[in-house]
């Protein structure tokens, strides 16, 4: 079993007081970093294997050192608490119960990547993380940890999956509409008010601080050969123990499953969404796969937020698949017109195949535009509603078809 | 400077061109939507997709800059699939409007469904419903459902204008375009959102249900109505005089002038040709005596006008002239008033309404060729003139457009004078107590030259007819000339215009030929270009 690392002080009373967090060795780190070069602290990073823990997976140490060197204007860190992805809930623990270590892990961050200003952009609906968070900021002000170089504005969203994505978060923290930026250029180049910025995840941000105290090797020990350390997982649906689970990131999508209490329901396991909402899904038979980025990728699907949806005999998979197509169409931003129009109209027959109105040719329909639309667009967002388009009709078209012929 | 391939064709384009741009000047187009030369880069249409070597999936044209060794595909099959893809998602809430809708023959939906989708569709679902028929100003209805939200109007309205009067609402497929609140869309230059909205999204509401465009015909021309001299396209029905109620302007189109207007066009400009074909034209000379007022033919109006003009001494003789006047027309004033030996001639009176320009292509002064009746030599003193004829020391006074009465001048100036001759388009109050009246056509019926504020002579061309007997001033001023004598320049515009560079000098030099579509500058005269849109200037302190 691998070592607690993120959720090290979840069980300390008071864990998200900077007394507590300072009692448990917090800010030790921080200490260490400054006696650091910023080019060290990157490259301990990038040793560290630290990979994106919000959805891409993008090594963290290559993305700080895209920043232009020389650059003389301002470099900001924006960390991304939008967490909307379906089936996530594990930065809004981070925020709650320990806020400093996002906050040292800010700071380091900040000496890395040489930013005076940094922001977190937490969803809108997060409101006890909020308070737990503000409440941290004020005591590092009041203590001197922030203010002395580095500043932190705490900027709540308003209510849009889109704003997770990192372009239209910065859109949306500079007062506009939260729509994602065309790329190139990149928000590294050019992000929040036309400067070099980079937007990390809450939890990859609390990593930090551990790789500086114990060191890169001890941290990139912990997970794979291509992806560094633990991880936690947001395991929800038809387990005994919804919940979140810390653990390596080379654990199998079986072994979570046990350590969640196994599957309930009927008790037989029928499907596993092991990344979040955008994440194509898995049949019973494919859960032996390592829940690292690259392990994921290979079997066809992504680890992204590490949303483990669990479900039984007894889950309908289109009605999940409603469920999923209803999101994807509410919360597409408009801009671009695949995504725009598609999630609208796939909607659309998805519901009516649902509702036994199906026509012999939608789920054709759907698998064709939906691939028509793949990589076409100015963000991710699309290609995470393909993912559940494709796969759960691909790989249970019986039970979707079962719908249209009644 | 780069240089790239495309299809297969070397190229070497300016550094920064994109892709789009770098294709246009090899002559293949690469469909587009949100894209717009003038406007900032949106990205958000996706149909301008391109296949460049080594990237791993088709990219947007728009955004991509030419780099050297480039070498760019716009006739795979995978670019083709894409297209039509684009297509289909475009289409598949947009409301079957076709019959009802005006972009019709003109809409790029249609226009690029024809050639790069041509799919049979399959979307029979319910389609988003939005808000039709909405006026958004006076000059702009707006139809929710058709609009594709290539968000050009947006983007106008803030970069251009600087007014951000349009926004973008809700999310997702319920995104619709509107004002924001409290807001109108009352800046000076709404109509080009409609010539900017590819489909029929954005529709004039002047020309909302009139005519169908394949029915128009189009003609090049100069905005007169004001001193900048904008560049337009006379739009005019020629073919179905029983649509539209008979009128044959349709609508004037700003035309590309990197050096006048870029693509812009003021509404106070693209909506002041409603007099051509209006209930006031002057379409027949006219004798006026006490009690009577008859139409008569030109030799018998001429034959007048001539006499009128020998029989008095010429310091009995004054012209008002008019900024309104083409350089040809002034060049043949000028002939005749030396063969008459006319001294008293002037231009410039002052406004009935006195006007302001504004903060980008509108001229506070409202006449197209001020700079032409200066450089030919028409200025003077037109209170002394008006003065004269007050204090009855006139005895012939021939009035070229101005109502001297709307202007302020009491109508015993005019009755003081014994022959008033009046020639314009319309009918005035002057024109009313004008003994003679020999009707003008207006610019849209006739070819010509005029030069603007900074110098540039620019080339109007006809796009109808003259109205019943109306003539070019040149010409009935030429005939005016045979009849005491004289020998005109000819009976094309172009005669008057060489006659014109062989007399003046500013204009030595300059041919038709040469001034083309784009213009020539008087000698002297620079050019500034364009002006910078009042969106895109600096802001003190930023």
């Amino acid at each position: 079993m691998a070592e607690t690392v993120l959720m090290r002080n979840f069980q300390r009373a008071s864990s998200h007081t900077l007394a507590v967090y300072r009692d448990a060795g917090g800010y030790g780190a921080w200490e260490k970093a400054r006696a650091m070069e910023p080019a060290a602290i990157t490259e301990a990073v990038k040793q560290s294997n630290l990979r994106g823990l919000g959805g891409a997976g993008f090594p963290t140490g290559m993305k700080w050192s895209f920043i232009p060197k020389g650059h003389t204007g301002p470099v900001y860190l924006v960390v991304n608490a939008d967490e909307g992805e379906p089936g996530t809930f594990k930065d809004r623990y981070l925020l709650e119960r320990d806020p400093h270590a996002l906050i040292e892990g800010m700071l380091i961050a900040a000496r890395a990547i040489r930013s005076a200003l940094g922001f977190v952009y937490i969803r809108g609906e997060y409101v006890q993380p909020w308070r737990k968070f503000a409440a941290a900021v004020k005591e590092a002000y009041d203590a001197g940890l922030l203010g002395q170089g580095f500043d932190v504005i705490v900027h709540r969203g308003a209510g849009a999956y889109i704003c997770g994505e990192e372009t239209g978060l910065l859109s949306s923290l500079e007062g506009k509409k939260g729509w994602p930026k065309i790329k190139p250029p990149f928000p590294a180049i050019k992000g929040a008010f036309g400067q070099p910025t980079i937007v990390n995840n809450v939890e990859t941000l609390c990593c930090v601080p551990p790789i500086i105290d114990r060191g890169a090797a001890w941290f990139s020990g912990l997970g794979t050969k291509t992806q560094g350390g633990t991880r936690m997982y947001s395991v929800s649906g038809r387990v005994k123990r919804p919940g979140v689970y810390e653990a390596s990131v080379s654990i199998t999508l079986r072994q979570l499953i046990e350590r969640a209490g196994g599957v309930t329901g009927t008790g037989r396991l029928k499907a596993v969404v092991p990344g979040g909402g955008s994440a194509a899904i898995l049949t019973a038979d494919e859960i032996d796969v390592t829940m690292d980025v690259d392990g994921l990728r290979n079997a066809g699907t992504m680890i992204g937020s590490a949303g483990v949806m669990v479900m039984d005999e007894s889950v309908s998979i289109p009605e999940a698949l409603l469920v999923l197509a209803r999101f994807y169409a509410h919360e597409s931003c408009g801009q671009c017109t695949p995504c725009r129009e598609s999630t609208g109209w796939i909607y659309k027959m998805v519901h009516r195949i649902v509702d036994g109105h199906g026509r012999k040719d939608d789920l054709d329909t759907i698998l064709d535009v939906a691939r028509r639309g793949a990589g076409t667009t100015i963000c991710a967002f699309y290609d995470g509603a393909v993912g559940p388009y494709i796969s759960y009709i691909e790989k249970f078209r019986p039970e979707f078809e079962a719908l249209i012929r009644k | 400077m780069p240089k790239l391939t495309i299809d297969g064709k070397e190229i070497e384009v300016e550094a920064g061109t994109n892709l789009i741009e770098a294709a246009r000047q090899l002559g293949i187009e690469v469909p587009h939507y949100c894209y717009h030369p003038g406007l900032s880069i949106a990205g958000q249409c996706r149909l301008c997709m391109v296949d460049i070597e080594k990237a791993p999936r088709p990219t947007i044209a728009c955004n991509t800059q030419a780099a050297d060794g480039m070498v760019v595909r716009t006739d795979t099959e995978r670019v083709q699939e894409s297209r039509r893809s684009m297509m289909e998602f475009h289409l598949i809430n947009h409301p079957l409007d076709c019959p009802v809708c005006d972009q019709a023959g003109e809409c790029w939906l249609q226009i690029y469904y024809m050639k790069h989708g041509l799919y049979d569709p399959r979307m029979t679902d319910e389609k988003v419903h939005k808000p039709k028929a909405v006026p958004l100003g006076p000059h702009v209805m707006l139809d929710a459902e058709r609009c594709i939200l290539c968000s050009r109007c947006v983007r106008f309205c803030d970069e251009v204008t600087g007014t951000g009067e349009l926004g973008i609402f809700n999310r997702g497929d319920h995104s619709e375009i509107g004002l924001f609140p409290g807001r109108d869309l009352v800046n000076n230059y709404a109509g080009n959102v409609v010539d900017i909205c590819p489909v029929g999204a954005l529709t004039d509401r002047d020309f909302r249900f009139q005519v169908r465009v394949w029915y128009l015909d189009t003609a090049k021309s100069i905005c007169t109505g004001c001193a900048r001299g904008c560049n337009i396209e006379v739009h005019v029905n020629r073919r179905r005089p029983h649509h539209a109620d008979g009128r044959r302007v349709a609508r004037l189109k700003p035309r590309y002038n990197a050096e006048v207007n870029a693509w812009w066009l003021c509404d106070v400009g693209r909506y002041h040709f409603g007099f051509v074909d209006g209930p006031t034209r002057l379409t027949s000379p006219v004798r006026r005596g006490p009690g009577e007022s008859m139409e008569v033919g030109w030799d018998e109006a001429v034959a007048a006008v001539d006499e009128a003009l020998r029989r008095h001494p010429a310091e009995q003789v004054a012209v008002l002239a008019s900024p309104q006047m083409a350089n040809e027309d002034l060049m043949a004033l000028r002939r005749l008033l030396e063969a008459r030996g006319v001294r008293q001639v002037a231009f410039d009176l002052p406004p009935a309404v006195p006007a302001e320009g504004d903060d980008f292509l509108l001229r506070a002064d409202r006449a197209p060729n001020r700079r032409g009746a200066e450089l030919i030599g028409l200025g003077g003193d037109a209170a002394a003139i008006l003065a004269a004829a007050r204090s009855g020391r006139l005895r012939c006074l021939w009035v070229f457009h101005h109502d001297l009465l709307a202007a302020g001048e009491a109508a015993e100036a005019l009755q003081r004078v014994e022959t008033v001759i009046f020639t314009g388009t319309s009918a005035s109050a002057t024109s009313d107590r004008a003994h003679w009246v020999l009707p003008a056509a207006a610019w849209v019926e006739r070819e010509g030259t005029l030069t603007n504020f900074e110098g540039r002579v620019q080339r109007f061309r006809a796009a109808i007819a003259p109205l019943g007997a109306a003539l070019p001033e040149w010409d009935l001023l030429g005939r005016v000339l045979a009849a005491g004598g004289g020998t005109p320049a000819g009976s094309r515009a172009e005669l008057w215009f060489r006659e014109l560079a062989r007399t003046v000098p500013a204009f030595a030099g300059l041919t038709y030929q040469g001034i083309g579509d784009a213009g020539q500058m008087v000698a002297g005269a620079t050019s500034t270009g364009a002006p910078t849109p009042p969106g895109r200037r600096e802001r003190a302190g930023a």
